[in-house]
């Protein structure tokens, strides 16, 4: 049993880890109708980001602040220069668009920082682990991590829910021809919200810098899963990708935990370690085939499409 | 221009044919990972290869070098196409190189069917060393079951009475696993094959060893998924509780980001910075003085690729096409190795010495491995037996 709770633990926080990314997508997704590939990219920048204060200052805390604040303004930045160009056009045109964005940040990294990847240690203090309840051992950078993104949780939230920046948020995301006509600057609103969307990703690049390394690419096989979960959530539902992300996390931790134990009861041990981490790689992918079935919108539709 | 001289022009021509192809180069194919997160193992595995070069002058058996380099993006697709294309487009003489096992497995086939002269320099898989063995592929590495046999041979030494093993559900990682359980004679409390190459975070599988108690954890993560393993080991608290010892997974391109959550780990290698014979020193000191890095094992493994052909090319004085007995001079391995010399058993797989290995920090401040002890001398793989050639 307190296996079995250390092993929920451990999904919920790749789950939140996940959240970070997939609310940056949703909100972009369906606020700006935009697919964005190049989303991994800002999250890949905002883990170099880190990993360069960290080395410049010296200190944590600080990196993490710098380099959230340096994902913000290159998401912004990209919005003006690229993004913003693609509005009017097609999906498939977003795709190749954001793909090329892709390419080039990666071949930018290998330039700056070259191809072998970067480290970003943590303060030795958070080298060990602590007792959550008795007997069950959790490390403490994870747990910081389950904290700050629960936090972040709650204020995009606020923002979205309860600003006014929100309202006109989801005002522009129902009819963006009113809201300009209503005198809101709608091209402003728009870089906000990129940015707001590459800030989270560079906060999530930054969160699992210290677990993963930091490398080229880093942002290509997570971001499927960030897609996988906001189809299961629904598009452009913040709730939606909550939801599903930790259900995301839960799913896959849960299935490399113990699908290859149960399959050793009933098969033999050669069959068992083969098909179970098939099985456990596949299910997550399961799980969103039968969300496109049953409930093609997600689970939690966003109310305005 | 009379006639006369045209003719002539067109015999010299013609008679200049057969000495052209005389002096023609050598050409190698060298198949490895040049792009995405292990671009680092191929370009040190490039560097030694010409490094290895240069120590020859550029000269291969007499005769001048063109080195082709393919990215097989760790792929095992990509590697199968890039070697019939080094195959069939290319013509090169020789092909080199391979990181992984499941792409040098993949890319097996085209190269036996052509009978192109093969010098694996890293990849190991156990088929290789016995039924998929072949007359024109040698190996200047080892066959991957060995380092973990070693390793648990040194495991049965310090009397550790249980363990708990992870690495990737790939080849290599199911020979791994295998090696030591070959040889280590304790308890086995849990064994986990996780998705490879994509799968980086370990969280689930460092549970369960915790659930699981050993006195011991085992692991082989090559390349970028090293960093991550043992940093995520270190931050699980596991550290003091649960020794580690590994397999290719800390090496001198992991190590400047491990620093000290590598010191402790003792793993086992065919090679090692410091072996204190003349080849090894002069390979080590001109990298570290071309590259401003330190070589590990993927290149010095490589460095010996270019001297083994150059046995061959000057055996049959240039002459490629004699493949035969290009094959019978590269099986006395007659050349100097950096690991110190070694023969070859019957499947072109060396026999060897294998040491075990730590890591310190040194005067300058580096983190590097160093031989602690020779483990065992002479060490040859259990699946020569397999291999059909005597």
């Amino acid at each position: 049993m307190l296996y079995f709770i250390e092993q929920c633990l451990n999904g919920v926080q790749l789950g939140l880890l996940l959240f970070l990314l997939a609310a940056g997508l949703t909100l972009v997704f369906g606020i700006m109708d935009l697919v964005n590939l190049a989303h991994g990219s800002l999250y890949m920048l905002g883990a170099y980001f880190a990993a360069t204060f960290a080395v410049w200052t010296g200190s944590f805390v600080l990196a993490v602040i710098l380099a959230v604040a340096g994902s913000l303004v290159v998401g912004m930045v990209l919005e003006v220069v690229a993004i913003r160009r693609l509005y009017d056009r097609s999906h498939l045109d977003h795709v190749l668009g954001t793909f090329g964005l892709l390419l080039f940040f990666n071949e930018l990294v290998r330039l700056i920082w070259g191809p072998a990847g970067m480290t970003l240690a943590l303060p030795t203090e958070m080298l060990t682990a602590v007792q959550v309840i008795p007997g069950v051992y959790y490390p403490i950078y994870r747990l910081v991590i389950i904290l700050a993104t629960l936090a972040i949780a709650g204020f995009l939230y606020v923002v979205v829910m309860r600003s006014r920046l929100g309202m006109l948020i989801r005002a522009g995301a129902s009819n963006r021809e009113m809201v300009g006509a209503l005198g809101i600057n709608i091209k402003l609103l728009y870089t906000l919200v990129f940015g707001l969307g590459a800030a989270l990703a560079g906060f999530a690049g930054v969160m699992q810098a210290p677990i993963l390394t930091v490398q080229i690419g880093m942002g290509e096989n997570i971001l499927i899963l960030a897609f996988v979960v906001i189809i299961i959530g629904g598009v452009g539902s913040i709730r939606g990708a909550l939801v599903a992300s930790v259900l995301v996390g839960l799913i896959d931790t849960i299935g490399r935990a113990f699908v290859t134990d149960l399959l050793r009861r009933v098969l033999s041990t050669n069959a068992a370690d083969t098909l179970g981490p098939a099985l456990s790689s596949m299910s997550i992918y399961m799980v969103m085939a039968a969300v496109l079935v049953f409930r093609p919108e997600g689970l939690f539709p966003a109310a305005s499409r | 221009m009379t006639r006369t001289a045209i003719i002539a022009a067109a015999v010299l021509t013609i008679a200049a044919g057969p000495a052209a192809a005389q002096d023609k180069t050598v050409k190698i194919g060298f198949v490895s990972t040049f792009s995405g997160p292990t671009a680092a193992i191929g370009n040190d595995m490039r560097n030694s290869f010409e490094l290895g070069l240069d120590h020859l002058g550029r000269k291969l058996g007499g005769l001048p070098v063109e080195v082709i380099y393919e990215d097989d993006q760790v792929k095992p697709e990509v590697g199968v196409q890039k070697t019939q294309k080094l195959i069939e487009s290319d013509h090169v003489d020789f092909v080199a190189g391979y990181i992984w096992s499941n792409v040098m497995l993949a890319s097996l086939k085209p190269l036996v069917d052509s009978k192109t002269m093969t010098v694996v320099t890293n990849a190991g898989a156990s088929q290789l060393a016995g039924e998929l063995c072949s007359p024109y592929v040698f190996s200047t590495s080892w066959n991957n079951d060995e380092t973990p046999e070693q390793l648990g041979n040194y495991m049965n030494q310090k009397g550790i009475k249980s363990v708990f093993m992870m690495g990737p559900n790939y080849t290599a990682g199911r020979d791994m696993l295998a090696g030591l359980k070959y040889t280590y004679k304790g308890q086995i409390l849990g064994e986990e094959m996780t998705r490879w190459p994509d799968q980086l975070d370990f969280s689930a599988e460092l549970s369960k060893a915790r659930a699981a108690n050993p006195d011991a954890l085992f692991a082989f993560y090559p390349g970028g998924p090293g960093v991550q393993f043992i940093t995520q080991y270190a931050q699980s608290g596991l550290k003091g509780q649960i020794p580690l010892y590994t397999v290719f997974t800390i090496d001198e391109l992991s190590l400047p980001r491990l620093k000290d959550l590598a010191v402790g780990v003792p793993s086992v290698q065919a090679w090692v910075n410091d072996l204190p014979n003349e080849t090894n020193k002069k390979f080590v000191a001109d990298y570290i003085a071309k590259y401003k890095i330190r070589p590990s094992f993927y290149g010095a493994d490589t460095y010996d690729a270019p001297a083994l052909i150059d046995s061959a090319v000057a055996a049959v004085k240039g002459d490629l096409s004699k493949k035969d007995d290009m094959r019978k001079e590269m099986e006395k391995a007659n050349f100097k190795s950096v690991r110190g010399n070694f023969k070859y058993g019957n499947n072109h797989i060396p026999i060897q010495d294998f040491y075990l290995q730590d890591v310190e920090k040194n005067a300058e401040g580096d983190y590097v491995l160093h031989n602690v002890a020779l483990i065992q001398k002479d060490v040859q793989d259990r699946f020569h037996g397999a291999c059909p050639m005597k």
